[in-house]
């Protein structure tokens, strides 16, 4: 095995070039489990540690750009503002050592369905800069995950970063668990309102074979939000619109039984998150300065 | 491979280090360090928790290499010297916070970065902080009592606090 260690991006990018079976590693959350159980024996690892342009995140034009090597505990403490959904989902990730050390861009490459940061991804519309020697593409969270374990990205490619805009709208991240750290999602779910573009953003963790959307809860919610002129209003939602906009979200999910729990105990949990956090969400859209669409 | 990488205060080599290994195997196997221990291998125990540049993380998860010209701060080198323990190690002494003491180094680690940020941790902060290391023995409330005494401890050295509860 070699041990690559670039010390610039472009050198990581030449590199991953050179030797695309070289597996990137950061805060080795994932990485170093599939070593130390013998499940992996990759050519190389790539050691990103010391490409300090990752571990930098910055804002322009109300949109962050967040380098895949900032860890979780940097996005709780530094971005909770403006990312309050991102910052909601690191919260849950693991446990504080975990946090110290994993990133949104191992979560990216790793691609599990259970990644806890999948689901605010897809709510809040982001998109993930992807680069290589041959260039930088920008790639929506929605057509990232292409399988179990299985992303968007080419064998040359590395995870650059992550673009969100800054929360124009309440945001909530909701996990099941059998406990409050160390936790793999038995189910997760992200819920994001867009008020300035009438949109509701959906997305749903660790109960279909990649983290998804529930597209028609967003349309069905953003339909009954602009038709009843409740975007203006902020009058309260009545409980059918949640119970609905819950069934919805488990109609959208895909789950199977495992080990963690089984398929129908995951919709029947997703329903219930969804109904939660549209109530979390829609009490915080009343009580806060969220300005809506003309 | 060489890794070179300074481990409480003094500057360490490890050399035929595979490159798939872990910094908590350079520690306890190349290095004569076997106060963190290796336990889950994964992550989950907490149990191997050691500083890598001040910042408390599972040395089970760190690749050796990426250990190079940083610095490590193991449970060896929070006591000061060869009789002087740490507060947090006084504490968990005097709480019998400690069964079979497979959990403690990590413990102990997780518990000083808690006190070293936290003037006076609430409960919940102490569970939250030490959230990511397993004891099968205790049931945790003699390691919750280790380190309130030891945060309260530190407060009053840094000059009292008024809000000490009894």
């Amino acid at each position: 095995m070699d041990f690559l260690r670039p010390g610039s991006w472009a050198e990581a990018l030449e590199a991953k070039a050179a030797l695309p079976d070289a597996v990137p590693i950061a805060g080795g959350t994932d990485v170093m489990v599939e070593i130390n159980f013998d499940h992996r024996r990759p050519p190389a690892l790539l050691d990103l540690n010391r490409v300090a342009e990752l571990a930098e995140w910055s804002e322009r034009d109300g949109r962050v750009r967040l380098g895949a090597g900032v860890p979780y505990a940097r996005i709780i403490a530094e971005l909770g503002d403006r990312l309050p959904g991102l910052a909601m989902a690191s919260r849950t990730v693991g446990s504080p050592q975990i946090r110290n050390r994993g990133t949104v861009g191992g979560n990216l490459g790793a691609a599990s369905p259970a990644g806890d940061s999948h689901p605010v991804l897809l709510a809040t519309d982001a998109d993930v800069e992807v680069a290589s020697t041959r260039g930088v593409r920008m790639v929506p969270a929605v057509e990232f995950y292409r399988g179990v374990k299985r992303n968007a990205l080419e064998p040359d490619e590395l995870v650059a970063a992550v673009h969100l805009d800054v929360a124009r709208g309440p945001q909530q991240f909701a996990k099941v668990g059998t406990r409050n750290a160390m936790v793999i999602a038995v189910c997760a779910f992200g819920l994001a309102l867009h008020p300035d573009r009438g949109r509701v953003g959906t997305g749903i963790g660790s109960a279909a074979p990649t983290p998804r959307r529930a597209t028609e809860a967003e349309e069905f919610l953003a339909a009954e939000l602009a038709d009843t002129g409740l975007w203006e209003s902020r009058g309260p939602l009545a409980e059918s619109v949640r119970r609905r906009f819950g069934e919805l979200v488990a109609r959208a999910a895909s789950p199977i039984d495992d080990v963690r729990a089984t398929a129908a105990y995951r919709r029947h949990a997703l329903s219930v998150l969804a109904r939660r956090t549209l109530g979390w969400v829609w009490d915080q859209y009343r009580e806060g300065g969220w300005s809506a669409c003309a | 491979m060489r890794v070179t990488f300074t481990v409480n205060g003094e500057r360490r080599e490890a050399d035929d280090v595979w490159e798939g290994e872990s910094l908590l195997y350079v520690l306890r196997e190349r290095l004569g360090l076997p106060g963190s221990k290796n336990a889950c291998e994964q992550g989950e125990c907490g149990s191997c928790t050691v500083y890598l540049d001040g910042v408390p993380v599972c040395s089970c998860l760190v690749a050796a290499g990426q250990a190079q010209d940083r610095e490590v701060r193991t449970v060896e080198g929070l006591a000061e010297g060869e009789d002087r323990l740490d507060p947090v190690q006084e504490a968990f002494v005097e709480a019998g916070a400690v069964q079979c003491g497979f959990c403690t180094p990590g413990l102990l680690v997780a518990a000083h970065d808690l006190i070293a940020r936290t003037g006076q941790p609430s409960d919940a902060e102490i569970r939250e902080a030490l959230a990511g290391n397993l004891c099968r023995c205790t049931g945790y409330e003699k390691i919750m009592e280790a380190v309130r005494l030891a945060a309260a401890r530190r407060a009053e050295t840094r000059g009292g606090s008024p809000e000490v509860g009894p």
